[in-house]
């Protein structure tokens, strides 16, 4: 699975082609390791439709700070490179499949 | 056909009943829910739960947990329950639905938890996530360099307000009354350290902040009254919890706070019911505890599909 940091950030997800689904989570956190199958199966389910990526708030602290991160996991979608929804907390794997399915339609 | 076991709940009392009705060869289905791993998945470092000399992380004990259970078969859906009909009569099965899928077992084991406490104001839901949380541990690195507040006096707000200060500059502990329910150790801990003050009998009436959390005004449980207000980046809250209990309105017996209430050992009352852990236990609420819980209500559970020849 595709995991950014603030260096990739612009190009894999700005200038996306694609949308994108950016899971902010960091590895000290309960919530992020029990989101973090949801957000591998989805990945695997929407490949080649929607880019669907982790990003690791730690390791990259600028980009979470841009957009005002302040709790994980939070899980931003991205079309056209805009920011389009939010979604903070551990949420049910439909509810961010109906968020997904809206990015495509 | 039916289930013989359907354990709802995924902390301690959950997997700890999943264990034991798994070794008693009972396959137990065990609907840990969304928020699988329970309280503990929110703390770091766990030292007092027995046989981990040097503590253990909460997330890494709960995996464990699950882990032991699994290895006995029992069988795991990470899903939220959302109805059950409760039978009354010995001879028709419990059945639940997560969402539009129907289960039915023969026993059914309640280990559903407790939730955070939250203060209930407004402002504390708008800024829900930018800056209120009620989970040190998942949300603190944000604060760093910066001064927080944790509200509450027990255990888990000694706990949060000694985390935050790996990042934070400084940490108030508000809290309503002018001492401590935490632990000894955990007060002289939180005392001794330079980075946390006390802030004795107020109460947080408002989180201040337009788009985050950029104060909150307290109000003095003493003194008439008299308010305040404190500068802060950041406010986390350790006020106690709330059971789990909402899906069983009207079916079983609870207290006024929403605890249920066993009527004799983990048994709710009616054929197959068992409960433990803290949505049963308003007094210890300890890990330990729960999963002692657990272990009663699994063995009750055995027993009583051993007198129906189940």
């Amino acid at each position: 699975m595709l995991t950014l940091d603030d260096q990739s950030f612009e190009t894999e997800v700005l200038q996306s082609e694609q949308p994108v689904v950016v899971d902010f989570t960091a590895t000290w956190c309960g919530p992020c390791r029990r989101l973090a199958p949801i957000i591998e199966e989805l990945a695997q389910e929407y490949e080649g439709r929607v880019k669907i990526a982790k990003f690791d708030v730690d390791a990259s602290p600028e980009t979470p700070a841009r957009y005002r991160i302040m709790a994980v996991p939070t899980i931003m979608f991205f079309k056209g490179g805009k920011e389009v929804d939010t979604v903070q907390g551990l949420v049910p794997k439909e509810t961010l499949k109906k968020k997904i399915e809206g990015l495509l339609g | 056909m039916p289930e013989k076991v359907i354990v709802i709940g995924g902390g301690p009392a959950g997997y700890t009943a999943a264990l034991y009705t798994a070794r008693a060869r009972l396959e137990p289905l065990c609907l840990e829910g969304l928020q699988y791993g329970g309280q503990l998945m929110t703390t770091t470092e766990v030292e007092n739960y027995p046989g981990f000399p040097q503590g253990i992380q909460g997330p890494e004990l709960m995996e464990q947990m699950r882990a032991q259970a699994e290895r006995f078969g029992a069988r795991y859906r990470s899903r939220d329950v959302t109805r059950v009909e409760l039978s009354e009569v010995a001879e028709r099965p419990h059945r639940l639905w997560v969402d539009d899928e129907e289960y039915e077992s023969w026993t059914v084991i309640i280990a559903t938890g407790a939730a955070p406490r939250k203060l209930g104001l407004e402002s504390e839901s708008r800024l829900w996530g930018h800056g209120v949380s009620s989970c040190a541990t998942c949300d603190g690195a944000f604060f760093r360099d910066q001064v927080v507040a944790v509200v509450g006096g027990g255990d888990s707000a000694m706990e949060e307000a000694l985390f935050l200060t790996r990042f934070a500059t400084k940490v108030y502990v508000i809290h309503r009354r002018d001492e401590l329910r935490a632990s000894k150790i955990m007060q002289e801990r939180a005392r001794a350290h330079p980075k946390i003050e006390f802030i004795w009998s107020h109460v947080v009436v408002e989180v201040l902040g337009e788009k985050k959390v950029s104060g909150l005004r307290l109000r003095s449980t003493k003194d008439e009254g008299a308010e305040r207000t404190l500068e802060v980046g950041g406010l986390f809250l350790a006020i106690g919890h709330v059971p789990n209990t909402r899906l069983f309105e009207g079916q079983l017996p609870m207290d006024e706070h929403g605890y249920l209430v066993p009527v004799r050992g983990t048994s709710m009352g009616r054929p197959g019911v068992f409960a433990g852990g803290d949505c049963v236990d308003r007094i210890y609420r300890q890990a330990v505890t729960a999963a002692g819980m657990g272990c009663m209500a699994a063995i009750d559970a055995e027993r009583y599909l051993e007198s129906r020849n189940l």
